[in-house]
């Protein structure tokens, strides 16, 4: 039953982020979190730093992770299988018909119309995060924390990994 | 050949940082340039396919690419190798951090890297929102995002419904070109 479950939770993302893995994201937070339950807002939030100090695909690092918290080895395996074999199977099998839908009024308005949607759920855990860390840390420290790694990412284009790690420096030091 | 593939597709999983979409280029410079499995055009082909497709990218091309290769023992490799050693890493660490959770600077770095993550999302937000205005007007760009998120957040329709209804929208827009 749990692995239904599992299947259910990565299958629902896999099949609907558009956008690749950060695209999924939020929608595996909202299965994960909201819908089943299996983790709180600041696990998650744990998952997502330590996925995007490491390299390599986002959705699937989580589904492997999370998998595993929930049904072991045997789930990892489902997760990953939920979030990456539909996409690649219809690839594999349609690749021919799929190319012939791209570039059309059909998709251009499905991309359009999808992005918004994702941005909005994206916006609500970012928000979440902001809000859980206020609460744990104070008001002076987290907007430092924001406003640095903001600084950080946007206007100096440090690595991702760099930021996540400074964080976490800043974190045991300070908090 | 199984080799190479596997080694391929492991170096685009272990240096791509960002997530899948970032390792495009990776996989460009290696199947293409370095490999010769493509030609710049079908790899292009291969890219759009992909992009027409939901779900993670990075393992809807390697597989592909894999399956193009060598069947479907090269689409299991060109994946394993690309997600595998990533997500090794991730359960280790992971397991390693819950074990010393209780110790307070550990606590401490939770709490400093949550407000990290959370601009890191915003920033994907505004990328999100960034390339739907590509694609449209502001003042359509406003008032679609206000309505949908009044049935997200106010409503609380799960968002797999509303994305499920846009794809059966879009798919009754006539045909043609834009």
């Amino acid at each position: 039953m749990i692995y239904i479950h599992i299947f259910l939770a990565f299958f629902i993302p896999g099949v609907l982020g558009y956008g690749g893995g950060p695209a999924s994201i939020p929608l595996v937070e909202q299965e994960v979190v909201q819908n089943y339950g299996w983790m709180d807002s600041r696990e998650f939030a744990e998952v997502l730093a330590l996925g995007n100090a490491l390299p390599g695909p986002i959705a699937t690092k989580m589904a492997g992770f999370i998998g595993y918290e929930v049904g072991g080895l045997g789930g990892s395996i489902v997760a990953v299988a939920a979030t990456v074999l539909p996409s690649l199977m219809l690839m594999i099998f349609l690749a021919g018909l799929l190319y012939r839908l791209k570039g059309t009024q059909k998709f251009e308005t499905l991309t359009t119309l999808i992005r918004p949607v994702i941005a909005i759920l994206l916006g609500l855990i970012a928000y979440d995060f902001i809000f859980n860390a206020y609460d744990a840390s104070g008001t002076v420290h987290t907007i430092f924390l924001v406003a640095a790694s903001f600084l950080l990412l946007v206007k100096f284009k440090v690595h991702p990994a760099l930021v996540i790690i400074f964080g976490l420096g800043y974190g045991a030091l300070l908090l | 050949m199984h080799f190479k593939i596997f080694w391929v597709f492991f170096k685009v999983g272990m240096l791509g940082y960002g997530g899948g979409p970032s390792s495009i280029p990776l996989v460009h410079k290696e199947v293409v340039d370095t490999h010769g499995w493509m030609t710049d055009e079908t790899f292009q082909d291969a890219l759009a396919i992909g992009n027409v497709l939901p779900g993670p990218i990075a393992t809807k091309l390697g597989g592909y690419i894999g399956y193009l290769q060598k069947g479907w023992l090269g689409m299991v490799n060109a994946v394993l190798a690309t997600i595998l050693p990533t997500i090794i890493l991730m359960i280790v660490l992971l397991k390693l951090f819950t074990e010393f959770k209780d110790l307070e600077w550990v606590q401490g770095m939770s709490n400093g890297v949550m407000p990290v993550v959370g601009v890191m999302l915003f920033v994907l937000t505004y990328e999100f929102l960034a390339k739907a205005k590509a694609k449209t007007t502001w003042h359509f760009l406003f008032l679609f995002t206000a309505i949908a998120f009044f049935m997200l957040v106010v409503v609380g329709i799960h968002p797999a419904l509303i994305i499920l209804l846009i794809v059966v929208f879009s798919m009754f827009r006539r045909e043609g070109r834009v």
